[in-house]
């Protein structure tokens, strides 16, 4: 049977619905897997799917497909539940003026199995080649996808984007002690150079060869950027979630304009960069992508916003609604970029008679995140002795508040990195973390 | 034209493949959620997909296709074959199996695809608005889901297997707010194909807001080692992260290493520490259920821990065929766009004896740990994170605390079981993630345990 187009999908929408919208994707990935240091399954996935939004009598339906030949079951589908779906508070826009936001490299449909293999196992031998105890897994993978969005109103997007990724895993047992250390990247456009992977690898990898051991108290923790999702942005943008706000739960709910933490913090959500993996010229439901400042010099500047919350909560779509297929948009961050600081990670940790370094935590998703608590194992972290790293910790635990930590800096770092394709952080330097480790 | 069945089209695409091992796995499925935010109504969905893979195995690799189009069957075996001949990694052998044929109709109780969104809708509404009623709560989240999904199996070596299964969940959460603390509290529940549970939580939708508001009042407790009790649903999180995957082959089956650590006839725990998993025990009709797992094998009953010493391990065919080991029906895909690796079921500690009461009657300081946020293990070391916790003081329960998160390493961990209770029940809430794949159901459990000098962190 003939595959719907997204305008075909549309028309018939249109008939029975006062608004409507068709969000359509196709993707294609190839990922390729490595296991005890050597390639083992080579993947190749083919998506497609629409899923429609419409507006009948004020009330929003929604129904998702990949069963792309039967539109009629798709819009019956997204009717049923609009009979009763949340009351609609904003309508769905009209022609908009996007950004030019390359995100494209036609080059990523070029990349060979072949050539993903060797780069995989270019990274394998590398980290092999440094230690032989080491047993290194992970993968190397090509995407690329298109995205179109059609409304009622005229509002319309089309664009396309790629991506290629790698991400390996180190792991050495000894006896019953086991180490794992972690490193990826991403990009728009195929990688060839695959020395920054290796070196955090092995960096990790040199600073763990000793045991050591810190005490139960109070002290000052160097958060390398793989922390700083789970202890500072998560907890911050769960709070800075228009839902949140709207809803009041958000501890920063009337605090915008006001100082939250200390003023070397900055965070700003720009999904306009050129060429970063999560960057759109559009959000999900047709609004064009800004640059939006969320906290300034520590002060709270912005909530992010789709345009349902938007309407909700008398406010404005912050260009800032992501969906995946199955479900209605929800505002979500792009591209969050960290301000860095004027301390190296060498500088940071010279300053600390006493501390820790936290490069990977175990469990922080868990817990009062919308207070700002977070609380997690050191899956992966390092004592500092008089300014010198001297070993790695086991069986310790981290405690305690973003806006606490962020308000009692140490110091940012000056060495920013990209984590995932959305997320560009520093390390941060807080000086009163509690630590409980077993005795 | 004429259109040929999925069963005649399957076995086309199967017929003279160049290549050692195929499979074919097609899955149609519908799912239905709704969500209450507050007092309203935030999200109402339907979703249908269609789908299928195919999965081959060369030699020395396995190749992977996943798709929507269901036409291109053929196309898509020849580039699955194709990946996989591209490879040349370690040499993989699969367990032997016997080839299976068989329909697995759905576990159904009240069947919630027989159940309008609006109905849904109405019980939903009734607990949003008990939980929005209690004074201190700010919001509230209820969510539901339920989806029913047919898959079909068929590989080279002639199995066929249609199998449904219907999947409901459900979570109650209040948050409540004073002086700009915010405290959560939460439930999950879910179930095999039975809508009926979801009619009768006006008491939990309670329970959950009045914990929240009492949250906002707890003290947190110090962190460090303390003696700690765990009701059955948190020592069912414990022992699904703190042991289950370290019992799945797949981490093990390629690392000598490990294999060493996890040699069967390891002494692990006391006398008293026996586990099971198993997707036809301890009852039928838990989440973690099923007749066949993913590559057509029959699910069974595995004894992990048997009188502390380690007797078993779960197995997909490649694991147990590296490791000459039986399979035990553990492979499992969350759904058509992954490969099935090894994957828990229903995860219980075995009943010992006696009470709570018991277990409690003898500590002069600690905690009693209820309810879970959640957990995660890295093999060796683990977290779980309980919603309630309480002090023990001079053998009895005290006051509510704040909630906490317990950490430790599983090789001293299980060894410091010193108490196990025989009033088993299983947690049906929330779902496992591994691989990418989440959030799979599945169900664990256990009795009332008591750990000596667990490490305890305060929220």
């Amino acid at each position: 049977m003939a595959r719907a187009t997204a305008e075909e999908i549309l028309d018939k929408a249109r008939r029975v619905a006062d608004q409507a919208e068709v969000f359509f994707v196709e993707s294609t990935s190839t990922p390729v897997h490595f296991e005890a240091n050597r390639v083992k399954a080579a993947d190749s996935h083919e998506t497609m799917g629409a899923a429609v939004r419409l507006i009948k009598s004020g009330r929003v339906g929604f129904s998702s497909t990949s069963k792309m030949d039967d539109p009629d079951a798709l819009i019956e589908a997204a009717l049923d539940t609009a009979q009763f779906g949340p009351e609609a508070r904003f309508a769905f826009p009209g022609p908009a003026q996007f950004p030019d936001v390359p995100v494209y490299d036609p080059s990523v449909d070029g990349t060979t199995l072949e050539g993903m293999i060797a780069l995989g196992q270019e990274v394998v031998d590398a980290v092999r080649s440094h230690s032989d105890q080491v047993t290194v897994e992970g993968s190397v993978s090509a995407s690329s996808g298109t995205i179109t969005l059609l409304n009622t109103n005229g509002g319309h997007f089309r664009y396309s984007r790629s991506g290629f990724g790698l991400g390996f895993e180190g792991t050495v047992i000894r006896g019953e002690d086991m180490l794992f250390v972690f490193d990826g990247k991403n990009s728009i456009s195929p990688m060839t150079d695959v020395s920054g992977i290796v070196a955090s690898i092995i960096r990790q990898l040199d600073w763990a060869k000793e045991s050591a051991t810190l005490q139960t108290k109070s002290m000052p923790v160097v958060f390398m950027p793989t922390a700083v999702p789970s202890v500072i942005i998560g907890p911050l943008l769960s709070a800075l979630n228009g839902k949140s706000a709207y809803q009041g739960t958000s501890p920063l709910v009337g605090r915008l304009g006001e100082r939250i933490v200390d003023e070397r913090f900055s965070l700003t959500d720009d999904a306009t960069l050129p060429r970063i993996p999560s960057s759109r010229m559009s959000d999900d439901e047709g609004v064009a992508s800004r640059r939006l400042p969320l906290v300034e010099r520590g002060v709270a500047r912005n909530f992010i916003y789709d345009l349902q919350t938007a309407g909700l909560a008398g406010a404005e779509s912050t260009g800032s609604g992501e969906r995946s297929l199955g479900s209605l948009p929800s505002p979500s961050a792009s591209v969050l970029l960290v301000d860095e600081g004027d301390a190296t990670l060498d500088e940071l940790i010279a300053g600390i008679d006493e501390g820790l370094v936290v490069e990977r935590l175990l469990g922080a998703g868990h817990g009062n995140i919308l207070g700002g608590d977070f609380n997690a194992n050191v899956l992966l972290g390092f004592k500092i002795e008089k300014g010198q790293i001297t070993g790695r910790v086991k069986d310790t635990m981290v405690t305690g508040n973003a806006y606490r930590a962020l308000s009692d800096l140490i110091a940012i770092g000056s060495e920013g990195r990209w984590l995932g394709g959305g997320l560009y952080t520093p390390a941060i330097a807080c000086a009163n973390v509690a630590v409980a480790a077993k005795a | 034209m004429i259109k040929l069945s999925l069963r005649d089209q399957i076995e086309d695409a199967l017929t003279g493949v160049d290549a050692r091992y195929v499979e074919i796995r097609v899955e149609d499925s519908e799912s239905r959620h709704l969500r209450y935010r507050g007092r309203e109504l935030e999200d109402v969905g339907r979703s249908s997909a269609l789908g299928g893979n195919v999965r081959a195995l060369a030699d020395a690799g396995w190749g992977f296709a996943s798709f929507n189009d269901l036409s291109q069957l053929k196309a898509k075996v020849a580039q699955a074959v194709h990946q996989a001949k591209v490879l040349h990694g370690e040499p993989i052998t699969l367990a032997d199996v016997d080839p299976v044929v068989a329909t697995a109709p759905a576990t159904v109780g009240e069947d919630p695809t027989k159940i309008s969104l609006a109905e849904k809708k109405n019980i939903l509404d009734r607990y949003a608005q008990i939980m929005m009623g209690a004074e201190g709560v700010q919001s509230s989240s209820v969510t539901y889901g339920d989806a029913n999904k047919r898959v079909t199996f068929a590989n080279t070596e002639g199995s066929f297997i249609e199998q449904e299964r219907i999947d409901v969940n459900m979570r109650l959460s209040a948050m409540a707010r004073k002086n700009g603390d915010v405290q959560q509290s939460g439930v999950s529940i879910g179930s095999l194909g039975d809508f009926a549970f979801v009619r009768e939580l006006d008491r939990e939708a309670q329970d959950v807001a009045d914990k929240a508001i009492a949250l906002l009042n707890a003290e947190q407790i110090e962190g460090g080692e303390y003696t700690v009790v765990l009701d059955p649903i948190l020592a069912g999180v414990f022992i699904h992260e703190a042991f289950g995957h370290l019992s799945e082959a797949d981490h093990i089956y390629s690392e000598p290493r490990l294999q060493e650590i996890m040699q069967l006839g390891r002494r692990f725990g006391g006398a008293l520490l026996n586990v099971v998993d198993g997707a036809t025990v301890p009852r039928e009709g838990l989440r973690g259920s099923y007749l066949y797992d993913d590559e057509g094998v029959p699910g069974q009953r595995t004894q992990l821990i048997k009188d502390g010493v380690l007797v078993g391990r779960l197995h997909s065919r490649e694991t147990a065929g590296k490791l000459g080991e039986r399979p035990t029906g553990n492979a499992r895909a969350i759904n058509y766009r992954f490969p099935p690796i090894v994957r828990m079921t229903n995860t219980y500690i075995e009943p010992g004896e006696g009470t709570v009461d018991d277990l409690v009657r003898d500590v002069k300081d600690g905690v009693y740990v209820k309810n879970w946020y959640g957990g995660m293990t890295s093999m060796e070391m683990f977290t779980f994170s309980g919603a309630e916790s309480y002090r023990i003081r001079n053998g009895e329960i005290a006051e509510l605390c704040r909630p906490v998160m317990l950490s430790g390493n599983v090789f001293r961990t299980l060894e410091n079981i010193d108490g196990i209770a025989a009033d088993l029940d299983m947690n049906q809430g929330g779902g496992c993630g591994k691989g990418g794949q989440s959030p799979l159901p599945v169900s664990n459990g256990s009795p009332h345990i008591r750990i000596q000098h667990c490490l305890l962190s305060g929220a």
